[in-house]
């Protein structure tokens, strides 16, 4: 009847203390190892200093402010997004679908725009109700994959896989095969929102650091952030731990569905229009950015700092084969490749 | 063909804790030696060592006066050397052929030879008495033959050392019985026995001899003829068990704190009802599988129930999962530490305070009173740990588990239910849990105790509720509390 469990656990502490052998202190291990996981957190921002002193040395257009702010803003729809994502796999959820979430989400809001301007003619507020829409969708589409996770208990995976395939259909079959588009008048009132700046940084700018503030802030310093954080450790100690795990977990997603409402609210304006390929590959985008800021695919501990500086990475990356000729273009997707390869096999072994 | 093995100065450490000091004795071949001692005294190491799954810090032992140093349990598997886990290292979607071979495979060629393992499986299957076909998935069989199979697998594999720990843990009189028998037979046909227990009469039935650990040492080895049950126990402890438990206070009448009446978890707990007063101790008792743990998960919410009621203080509720239960004032100490009572990889204050959270967050969490949480909880729980600022992890086992009860008594519980509190943890640490659940039901909280250790819950508790396969099927007052009468009632031979 008694079991005698006490040497095995005694062992596996063993695997993470910092001392091998009796009569080390213990004390200059643990200090050392602290060291190294600050370097380790510090390097997807090493990268990218490394990636833009070579961006300077290839072409002086790199360092510029206008470039800079440039790649700033087209870092917005992966950052904001990437750092919604960020909550839910720190959470040991993924979301596939987000790519095709914000095409149909930017069809839907164009739809509707469209619908109320000619209702009640062009004006701010349709802007506005088109913004609303963008977040409401956003929201919901989280919540209907939080609740199929939780109390439908599939796998995340599967799920946002099956909306991955739904959510782009039903954006081709809404534009029939072709592109929405937003109608001029609207499309000249929305464009400032994507274009107009404020101190003479572009608002998306504005707004990537405001979601990863407040999603650095809620992470660390509230207690959802720590219920995340249990969750994604072990998600059997939190729910015993008296963790509303499920109620948690589909607020993860509807906070990344926020996120990509957001996104899509700011990309409407850039080009006012949403086609079959809106948003292609965002998800590996995001997902790679989580990935490359330090975060570990199967949860516990994560980094929103990271997370932005990993979408700045990837989209650095691009901007300076876009600004050179030793490389193709079309190798793009091969170096953000291996860029994530390398960053992740330099973390390895950190948990 | 038996094999004798002898101890030389083995010291074993996991990182700077030492849990064996310069353990050095013999075991004659072709005996059943019966390796006792409390939870943490080292008898699992040392078996583990013997075996091949750990390798010795510094000494070692030889076999038929040959040392050895097994790096993997294959090597001590071709000296002979063979260990049964507590938990079965069985693939349970494999037959009982495969898993007998498993890493042993034999082969026609590039291809199986099913056929020779099948009849080869046979064979053992019908030396260890196991009426089963060779290609019956291990799933399908019930624990005690999972068992019989581990023996079979061990026998195929020539075992001379055959090292059991706690063999009879699930097994039911009737199949413990059968293992004796066998016990008997394989003695007979040379093999030595080593046999953990913590079960004193059947060590003091089966045994030749028996050795004696305690705090990682080895403290005697004697002929099992010449001791009493209460020698060993005494032995093993090595004080007299009084001393372990703090004196118990009357409980206080008053009316009861958690009443359950007609409680049913599907498959595993029918129609109990118990109830518990403020400032008493209720222990559970019964067998591995008796339902214990399930009936309080199923009450917590943490496994579906169906039928019953619950009230507390007066108050029928309804718990959907822990989160309600402890709103309510009622909270789980489980009994896996590793698997659901404690994040490892946090820091402890993260662990400490999660389970009230809300309370060190307006909104906005404050670390400097989750810190100032964590100096309190370190001293009034005696958590030994030199940084405040390290993971869960890095504390020894005994440690662990007082955090983990730091944590689940943080909110303040009104009822605490403490399963297997004391589970892998060493005697000092033991008594410190003991007199803290003392100090708890004084200021007037109820307490529940879940215990497999039979002296914990007879020197602990104000009465013991005894289950047996999903039923209550006694509740024992402190006067008729004695290891006989909670054995008979758990396994139903009276």
């Amino acid at each position: 009847m008694p079991q005698e469990p006490v040497d095995t656990s005694v062992g596996r502490a063993a695997d993470h203390a910092p001392a091998h052998a009796g009569g080390t202190s213990s004390s200059a291990p643990t200090r050392a190892t602290a060291l190294w996981g600050k370097l380790h957190g510090l390097g997807p921002v090493l990268g990218l200093v490394l990636l833009c002193v070579a961006g300077t040395l290839l072409n002086p257009d790199f360092a510029t402010l206008d470039n800079t702010l440039n790649v700033l803003q087209r870092t917005a729809f992966i950052g904001i997004i990437a750092v919604g994502m960020c909550f839910v796999i720190i959470s040991g959820g993924i979301d596939l679908s987000v790519g095709s979430m914000a095409a149909l989400i930017a069809g839907c809001v164009i739809m509707v725009m469209n619908a109320a301007g000619a209702s009640m003619g062009a004006g701010p507020a349709v802007v506005a109700l088109g913004m609303l829409v963008a977040l409401l969708l956003g929201a919901l589409f989280g919540l209907a994959h939080g609740l199929l996770i939780t109390k439908g208990r599939i796998e995340p995976f599967i799920v946002t896989l099956g909306t991955l395939g739904i959510f782009r259909a039903y954006l081709t079959y809404f534009a029939d095969g072709g592109a929405l588009t937003l109608d001029n008048a609207l499309a000249d009132l929305y464009s400032p929102v994507y274009y107009g700046s404020l101190l003479g940084v572009p608002f998306p700018v504005w707004v990537l650091a405001a979601v990863a503030v407040a999603g650095g802030f809620i992470l660390n310093r509230t207690a959802y952030g720590r219920y995340v954080q249990a969750i994604g450790s072990n998600e059997q100690v939190a729910r015993y731990a008296a963790v509303d795990v499920d109620r948690v977990k589909i607020t993860t997603y509807m906070l990344l569905g926020l996120c990509v409402g957001i996104a899509t609210l700011l990309y409407v304006p850039r080009l006012g229009s949403a086609s079959p390929t809106t948003g292609l590959l965002w998800e590996l985008e995001a997902i790679a950015s989580v990935i490359v800021g330090g975060t570990a695919l199967k949860g516990g501990a994560g980094s929103i700092s990271g997370t932005v500086v990993g979408a700045i990475l990837l989209s650095v990356i691009s901007n300076i084969l876009n600004l050179t000729s030793i490389i193709s273009v079309y190798l793009n997707a091969a170096v953000q490749g291996f860029v994530i390869i390398i960053v992740a096999f330099l973390q390895r072994g950190r948990r | 063909m038996s094999l004798a093995v002898a101890f030389q100065k083995l010291s074993k450490n996991f990182g700077p804790v030492r849990v064996l000091h310069e353990v050095s004795f013999e075991l004659a071949p072709g005996r059943v030696t019966g390796l006792l001692g409390e939870n943490g005294a080292g008898k699992s190491t040392l078996m583990k060592i013997l075996s091949g799954y750990e390798t010795a810090t510094e000494g070692g032992f030889a076999i038929d006066g040959r040392p050895q140093r097994f790096t993997s349990s294959r090597e001590a598997e071709r000296e002979g050397v063979v260990l049964i886990h507590q938990e079965f290292n069985l693939a349970d979607d494999l037959s009982i052929a495969q898993n007998i071979f498993l890493g042993h495979e034999r082969r026609k060629g590039w291809l199986l030879d099913d056929r020779a393992m099948n009849a080869a499986a046979q064979d053992v299957l019908r030396q260890v008495g196991l009426d089963a076909a060779p290609t019956t998935r291990v799933r399908e069989l019930i624990v005690a033959e999972k068992q019989l199979v581990e023996i079979a697998k061990a026998l195929s594999r020539k075992a001379r050392l055959l090292v059991m720990d706690e063999p009879t843990a699930t097994l039911t009189p009737t199949e413990t019985e059968r293992l004796f028998a066998l016990i008997a037979q394989l003695r007979a046909q040379g093999v030595s026995i080593i046999y953990i227990s913590h079960k004193l009469d059947e060590v003091e039935r089966i045994t030749d001899e028996v050795v004696v650990m305690r705090d990682g040492r080895f403290i005697t080895r004697r002929p099992t003829a010449e001791l009493s049950r209460h020698d060993m126990a005494n032995l093993m402890v090595g004080r007299e068990l009084s001393d372990l438990f703090p004196p118990k206070a009357p409980a206080p009448a008053a009316p009861p704190l958690l009443q359950v009446r007609g409680f049913t978890v599907p498959g595993w707990a029918q129609d109990v009802s118990f109830e518990v007063r403020p400032g008493e101790i209720l222990g559970f008792a019964g067998l591995v599988g008796a339902g214990r743990t399930e009936l309080f998960e199923g009450l917590l919410g943490l496994r579906p129930a169906s039928g019953g009621e619950v009230a507390v203080a007066g108050r029928t509720l309804r718990l959907r999962n822990p989160r309600d239960a402890a709103d309510e004032g009622i909270t789980y100490l489980s009994e896996d530490r590793k698997g659901k009572g404690l994040h490892v990889n946090f820091g402890l204050r993260q662990n400490l305070t999660l389970m009230n959270l809300k309370r060190y967050a307006r909104p906005v969490l404050s670390p400097t009173r989750e810190h100032a949480a964590l100096v309190q909880a370190v001293e009034d729980f005696g958590i030994r740990t030199g940084n405040l600022q390290q993971k869960a992890s890095a504390l020894s086992g005994g440690n662990q588990q007082k955090l983990a009860l730091a944590r689940v008594l943080q909110p303040q519980p009104r009822v605490v239910v403490l399963d297997e509190p004391t589970r892998g943890v060493d005697v000092g640490a033991k008594r410190d849990i003991y007199f803290l659940i003392q100090r708890l039901v004084q200021t007037g909280q109820a307490v529940i105790v879940i215990s497999s250790e039979l002296v914990e819950l007879i020197g602990l508790c104000h009465r013991v509720a005894v289950m047996r396969a999903g039923h209550l099927t006694a509740t024992l007052e402190d006067d008729m509390l004695t290891e006989e009468n909670l054995i008979a009632h758990a396994t139903g031979t009276r």
